[in-house]
C-alpha cells in the first residue's frame, strides 16, 4: 500500500465516521417528527403557542415548558457565567502553582456528580435554604413581579441555582483552556506597555472572547437539556410566570415525568413533540452561537492581527 | 430497588441454570410500579416452589404495561387502572383483568403546632385541590374538625408530577365526590392541576410534605407509614370517618365484591358500606384469554392461583391489603376460562 492510498483510506474512514454523526442527528429529527405526527396534525403551530396541558381533555400546548426551559437556563447562565469566569481567570492567571491542580480537579469533579445526586441535594438542602431566604425577604421586595407568590422554596429560583452549579464546571474548564491558549506575546506586550495585572488579564479576556462565548453556550446547551435535578426542585407546574418563587416546568422534565404512564396515542405524540421542540430549540441555540462566534472572528480578524503585536489596541 | 431487581434476576438466572434449559419456562411481564414490591416477592417465592419457572417483571408504569401487552411484547401486563373500552378494542385478542392486591391513598399533611389528627372529606379535599380552599382555617375544614385551633396560613398543595396510578385513584375519588372537580380536572394518571407543586414519585411528595409547613399532599399508605407523616381519616359514603389501614381497605373491596362486574374492571373508590376506607383501589394483572404460548399460559394460571391463595399472606408486611375471599372466589372461576391447552 502506497503512502498515498493509505492517506486516502484514512481520509475516507474518518470521513465516514464524521458522516455518522450527521446521520444520527438527522435520524433523530426524522424519528421525532414521525412519532409526533398525530400531535402535529391535530395542533399544528398552536402547539408552540398554547398554554394548556390537559391529558384528560387531550389538549396540549408546550408554551409553559418552553418558557420554563428558556427562563431557567438563561437565569442559570446569568448566575454561573461570572463565577465560572472568575474561576477560570484565577486558575489560569493568578493561582499559585500548588493550588492549580487541586482546583482544576475540584471544579471538574462537579461535572462528574450524577444529576440525581444534585436533585437529592436540591430537595434536602437547597430547597429548604431557598425557602428560608424567601420567607425572610421584606414585604416591600415581595411586591416586585420577580418575587411574587408564596415562598415554597420549590420553584424557578431553586432550579436556576442548581442548574448554575451544574453548568459552572463546563464553562470554567473551557474558558480556562481558552485563556491558556492566549499567546504569551499578548501578556508580555501588555506588561511592556505598563499595563497593570488587571489590565493585562482584561486584554487576555478580550483576546479569548470568542472561545469564552463558546464556553458559555456549551453551558447553556447543558442547562437546556438537564432533566432530573431540575424536575426535583422546580415544582413541576405548567404555568407561565416571571416570578422566581413560582413553581414552573421544563420540557425535559415533563417528558421524563409523564412518558411512562402515557397510554393514549395523542398524549404520547404530544410528549414526543415536546422532545422535538427541545431538539429544534437546542439546534437553534447552537447554530446561533456558531454564527455569533463566526461573525466575531470574521469582522475582528484584522484587529486581532494588529493586536498580536503590541497589545494597546486590544486593551483599549 | 435496583438491588432487589438484580438479586431477583440473579436468582432467576441461577434457578434457570439448575433446572436446565429444556424444562425451564421464562415469562416476561411489565407494567405498574405500585405493585412491584409484592410482585417481585411473589415471583421469588414462587420460584422457590417451582425452580423451573422464571418470571421477569419490569416496572415501567401502568401506561407502558397496557401498551406492551397490547403489542404482545410481554406475556402479561399490570396496571393500576382498568383498561378503557377503547384500549381493549385495539388489542389483538380479549384481555382479562385480574385484581391481585389492594392499595390505599391517604391525605398527608404538615401543620406545625397542630397535634390533633385532622379529618377530611371528599368535597373538602376536592375544593383544596381545585384551589378554592386556600387557608387552613377555612370554614369547611373547621366544620369537620371542631375544637382544633387551625392556623390562618396558606395550604401548599403537593401532587404527583409524574403520571401515576396513585394520582388516578386520588382524582377518581375526588371526581366521585365533587361534580366540579370531575368537570374541571377529570380522571387520568396525570391531570392538569389547577394549583400546587408537583413532586416525582411517592417518595418526593412525602419528602416535600414533610419539609413544607402548611403542605397537604397524597401518597400511598405505605409511604405515609414509612415516613411517619401525619395522615388523617376520610369521611366515607356512610358518613363515618375511617382511617386507612389494611383492614379498612379490604372492607372496601369486600363491599364492592357484591356488585363485581364479570371483567373485574371496577373502581372501588367511595364504595358504600360500613367501615369502608373510601380511597382504595385494586391493582390488576392483565392476561390474554387465549394466549399464543400455552406452556407459559399454563404456568401463569398456576402462578395466579398461588398468588391469590398462599401469596396473599405476603401483603401485610409490604403494606398492601389482601383481597377479600369473595373476590378471590370470583377470580378463580374466571381464571378457568384462560386457555392453557
Amino acid at each position: 500500500m502506497t503512502e498515498r492510498s493509505r492517506d486516502l483510506t484514512f481520509r475516507i474512514g474518518t470521513g465516514a465516521v464524521a458522516l455518522v454523526v450527521v446521520l444520527i442527528v438527522f435520524a433523530i429529527g426524522v424519528e421525532l417528527t414521525r412519532q409526533s405526527l398525530p400531535s402535529i396534525q391535530k395542533f399544528g403551530f398552536s402547539f408552540w403557542r398554547t398554554e394548556i396541558w390537559d391529558p384528560v381533555a387531550g389538549e396540549f400546548g408546550a408554551l409553559p415548558f418552553i418558557w420554563g426551559t428558556l427562563y431557567s437556563s438563561v437565569l442559570a447562565l446569568l448566575i454561573s457565567t461570572p463565577i465560572a469566569l472568575g474561576i477560570a481567570v484565577f486558575i489560569s492567571e493568578l493561582c499559585p502553582a500548588v493550588l492549580r491542580q487541586p482546583l482544576v480537579f475540584l471544579t471538574e469533579l462537579l461535572a462528574a456528580i450524577p444529576s440525581i445526586v444534585y436533585g437529592l441535594w436540591g430537595i434536602f438542602v437547597l430547597v429548604p435554604a431557598v425557602r428560608a431566604i424567601e420567607t425572610s425577604m421584606p414585604d416591600s421586595l415581595r411586591q416586585l413581579p420577580l418575587f411574587t407568590g408564596p415562598p415554597l422554596g420549590l420553584g424557578m429560583l431553586s432550579a436556576a441555582l442548581i442548574l448554575s452549579v451544574m453548568v459552572i464546571p463546563f464553562t470554567s474548564s473551557v474558558s480556562r483552556e481558552v485563556l491558556r491558549s492566549v499567546p504569551i506575546a499578548q501578556r508580555e506586550g501588555a506588561y511592556a506597555l505598563g499595563a497593570t495585572r488587571f489590565e493585562a488579564i482584561r486584554a487576555a479576556l478580550y483576546y479569548a472572547r470568542t472561545g469564552i462565548i463558546g464556553a458559555i453556550m456549551l453551558g447553556f446547551g447543558r442547562a437546556l437539556g438537564e432533566t432530573m435535578a431540575v424536575t426535583m426542585v422546580i415544582g413541576n407546574n405548567p404555568r407561565i410566570s416571571t416570578s422566581l418563587f413560582a413553581p414552573q416546568y421544563t420540557m425535559a422534565a415533563v417528558i421524563a415525568n409523564e412518558f411512562t404512564e402515557a397510554a393514549d396515542q395523542l398524549y404520547l405524540a404530544a410528549l414526543v413533540e415536546t422532545g422535538l421542540v427541545l431538539f429544534v430549540i437546542t439546534l437553534m441555540v447552537n447554530s446561533l452561537s456558531r454564527l455569533l462566534i463566526w461573525s466575531m472572528t470574521r469582522s475582528l480578524a484584522p484587529l486581532q492581527e494588529a493586536a498580536a503585536a503590541p497589545a494597546g489596541g486590544a486593551a483599549a | 430497588m435496583t438491588t432487589i431487581k438484580r438479586v431477583g434476576l440473579a436468582v432467576a438466572c441461577a434457578s434457570a441454570l439448575v433446572a436446565g434449559a429444556s424444562t425451564a419456562v421464562q415469562i416476561n411481564g411489565a407494567g405498574a410500579t405500585f405493585p412491584y414490591p409484592i410482585y417481585s416477592k411473589w415471583f421469588a417465592e414462587y420460584n422457590k416452589l417451582h425452580s423451573d419457572v422464571a418470571i421477569n417483571y419490569q416496572s415501567i408504569g401502568s401506561g407502558g404495561g397496557v401498551q406492551q401487552i397490547t403489542k404482545q411484547t410481554v406475556f402479561f401486563g399490570a396496571s393500576d387502572m382498568p383498561m378503557t373500552a377503547e384500549q381493549l378494542q385495539s388489542a389483538p385478542g380479549k384481555i382479562m383483568h385480574f385484581p391481585t392486591v389492594l392499595g390505599a391513598v391517604v391525605p398527608v399533611y404538615n401543620i406545625p403546632n397542630v397535634n390533633t389528627e385532622l379529618k377530611f372529606s371528599g368535597p373538602m379535599l376536592a375544593d383544596i385541590f381545585l384551589g378554592k380552599i386556600t387557608k387552613w382555617n377555612d370554614g369547611a375544614i373547621a366544620k369537620l374538625n371542631p375544637g382544633v385551633s387551625l392556623p390562618g396560613t396558606d395550604i401548599t398543595v403537593v401532587h404527583r408530577a409524574d403520571g401515576s396510578g396513585t394520582t388516578y385513584i386520588w382524582v377518581d375519588y375526588l371526581s366521585k365526590t365533587s361534580e366540579e372537580f370531575k368537570k374541571r380536572v377529570g380522571v387520568n394518571s396525570s391531570v392538569n392541576w389547577p394549583t400546587g407543586v408537583g413532586g416525582r414519585g411517592n417518595e418526593q411528595v412525602a419528602a416535600l410534605v414533610k419539609q413544607t409547613p402548611g403542605a397537604l399532599g397524597y401518597v400511598e399508605l405505605i409511604y405515609a407509614l414509612q415516613n411517619k407523616i401525619s395522615y388523617g381519616p376520610v369521611q366515607n359514603m356512610s358518613g363515618e370517618l375511617v382511617k386507612a389501614s389494611v383492614e379498612s381497605v379490604t372492607v372496601a373491596a369486600a363491599a364492592a365484591a357484591k356488585q363485581m362486574p364479570p371483567d373485574f374492571r371496577v373502581s372501588i373508590t367511595n364504595a358504600p358500606g360500613k367501615g369502608v376506607y373510601p380511597i382504595s383501589s385494586f391493582t390488576w394483572l392483565l392476561l390474554y384469554e387465549n394466549p399464543k404460548d400455552k406452556a407459559q399460559s399454563h404456568v401463569m394460571v398456576d402462578f395466579l392461583k398461588w398468588a391469590l391463595g398462599d401469596g396473599q399472606k405476603y401483603c401485610a408486611e409490604l403494606g398492601y391489603a389482601p383481597l377479600p375471599p369473595d373476590v378471590v372466589k370470583l377470580e378463580l372461576a374466571a381464571l378457568a376460562n384462560v386457555k392453557t391447552s
